[in-house]
């Protein structure tokens, strides 16, 4: 075995900001990939709207606080924050939706806290949870997966939907989607086995939902690879999810998913790898990101099985982003040599 | 008062400068919670309009033979008294209104807004100042409760004085405002969220009428020539 000596000059390549957004992005491709060939032309209106806004306010914000617009518009991180809203809205979501979820990201999410960097709350979810809360209806009716009997909106059908709003055939298309089915069919009574005969469900996870959460995956290893990310945040995110169900599970199988369910229905992948790892408003020490991850997968569960709104992770990232400024202050690692922060 | 207008400074201090909603921050619980229609923060911003003067009056009138060690429960008696003839007025005429505010008209007694301007302004000053004062702040607390309430009716329902017939009687009917029935309504603004961000955008509108008002300032003092050049 050949173990290479590496001599002195130890140069450290730094990467901008911009770089690593655009990685960013690159990985959140398979995953919009395959929500496009399930759920058809409602995910590029929405993918166009979303950026074309997110570059459009971010541009008005920095205009009106006087900051330069190129350095800021070229770090892409107004780009990622109209991807990850794009994907997070149901596909054919009307404009005027989109433009909200986007201006209370941007506007009140963002620049208001004094722009990228300072911002305590995910960007993104403060687009998405005002959005969510406001109008239940548009938010809740997504499309019955493409490759299904019902099929998709061809391009014209899908500008019409988007722009002008009532197309006629729209609810025929428009399905429950697992969680949802899951919390409504179980106050009737039935069994989570019974359940999961129903149309809204493939293998494991919900039907074709189980295919996007593998490809974010995909995209979210990669992530992890090229350490864009570090491994801390999806892995406790995920284990938090994953045992919280996994106790329930065991304790009455009935009336609580298993855990892989869990963990590939809606938005948990996407959330651990792509949405809780959000630099600026996740907490920044190790053990502070396992805490905040944590209790990120842990509130997802709770609002999930106990709460009104079927999917959770909006609230979850929003909830914990609240405690991060209390974990780094209390989990920052020892420099060595020195008695702990809090030591004896 | 040591001011040559002190009339004119208690109404720009209660109306602007020092207005309790936007910059004293006072009384936000009532603030939030009723103002999610116009009608409503009109109510309430009433009620509180005619607690505000009486107190300030009553105080003021007695603050000779209040001792200095008890004055406060002094005053929280006062103004419970008061709030309580307040509230049996407003059962007694407008019983629908009543039932809108509820809990929040007994609970301007709590309202600090009250006990701040009895501790701050009626304890010290003669009747003739106190009861304009008393004024003049409960007069800048509702506008700012009828503007809080204006937008949040706007973006929640689209409509204006959608109840104003439980306050001016039936023939006010007329007076609601309806702007489109697609209008979908943005639920967010009728929820307590809604109320923390239109209130920050209020007080983020009034920051910025007084800087460009200071920076103008100061730039006609810049251009004005020297009058007295020695």
């Amino acid at each position: 075995m050949i173990f290479g000596i590496k001599t002195s000059p130890y140069m450290h390549a730094p990467q901008s900001v911009g770089q690593v957004m655009a990685q960013v992005i690159y990985a959140l491709l398979p995953g919009t990939l395959a929500l496009l060939w399930f759920f058809g032309w409602g995910v590029v209106t929405n993918l166009l709207l979303s950026l074309g806004f997110a570059v459009l306010l971010e541009a008005l914000m920095l205009k009106l606080r006087e900051r330069p617009l190129l350095p800021f518009l070229t770090d892409y991180s107004a780009v990622v924050t109209g991807w990850l809203l794009a994907v997070a809205l149901p596909p054919y979501s009307p404009w005027w939706l989109i433009l909200i979820a986007l201006m209370f990201a941007m506007v009140i999410g963002k620049h208001l806290y004094g722009g990228l960097g300072y911002n305590p709350f995910n960007p993104a979810m403060v687009g998405y949870a005002a959005v969510l809360v406001s109008f239940p209806i548009e938010m809740t009716s997504w499309p019955a997966p493409a490759l299904t009997s019902i099929g998709a909106l061809s391009l014209n059908e899908t500008i019409q939907q988007v722009f002008l709003g009532g197309l006629s055939t729209w609810d025929g298309l428009t399905q429950a989607t697992s969680l949802d089915t899951i919390k409504t069919h179980l106050r009737l009574g039935e069994t989570v086995e019974q359940i999961s005969q129903g149309a809204a469900f493939g293998w494991i996870g919900g039907q074709a939902w189980e295919w996007v959460s593998v490809a974010w995956l995909a995209g979210g290893l990669w992530l992890i690879y090229r350490k864009i990310i570090s491994w801390h945040i999806p892995v406790a995110l995920m284990a938090a999810l994953a045992g919280m169900a996994l106790v329930f599970w065991l304790i009455n199988p009935d009336h609580y998913s298993s855990p892989l369910f869990h963990l590939m229905t809606g938005a948990s992948i996407l959330g651990a790898f792509f949405i809780a790892t959000d630099p600026v408003s996740a907490s920044t020490t190790p053990l502070g990101k396992l805490l905040y991850a944590g209790g990120i997968g842990c509130f997802t569960y709770i609002i999930r099985v106990w709460g009104s709104y079927p999917d959770a992770i909006a609230f979850a990232v929003l909830i914990m982003n609240m405690a991060v400024p209390l974990l780094d202050t209390y989990t920052q690692p020892r420099v060595y040599g020195t008695k702990g922060r809090f030591g004896s | 008062m040591s001011t040559e207008h002190p009339y004119r400074e208690i109404v720009f201090n209660g109306l602007w400068q020092n207005n309790p909603g936007l910059v004293q921050l006072l009384g936000l619980c009532p603030l939030m919670a009723v103002t999610t229609n116009l009608v409503n923060g009109l109510g309430l911003g009433i009620a509180t309009l005619m607690t505000l003067v009486t107190t300030n009056l009553l105080i003021s009138l007695l603050r000779p033979f209040i001792r200095e060690e008890i004055r406060i429960p002094a005053f929280v008696l006062i103004i419970a008294s008061t709030v309580t003839a307040i509230e049996l007025l407003i059962h007694a005429y407008f019983s629908e209104l009543y039932a809108v505010l509820g809990i929040f008209i007994p609970l301007i007694v709590t309202n600090c807004i009250i006990i701040g301007r009895a501790e701050a302004y009626a304890a010290k000053n003669p009747p003739k100042y106190a009861w304009l004062d008393g004024l003049m702040m409960g007069i800048g607390f509702a506008l700012v409760l009828v503007s809080l309430g204006a937008i949040r009716e706007l973006l929640a329902h689209g409509t204006l004085f959608s109840q104003a017939h439980l306050m001016f009687g039936e023939a006010a009917r007329g007076l609601s405002l309806h702007l489109s029935d697609d209008f979908k309504g943005l639920l967010l603004a009728a929820l307590p969220p809604g109320a923390f961000i239109s209130l920050g955008f209020l007080v983020a509108g009034k920051n910025y009428i007084d800087q460009r008002r200071a920076a103008r300032a100061q730039q006609q003092a810049l251009l004005k020539p020297v009058s007295d050049p020695l």
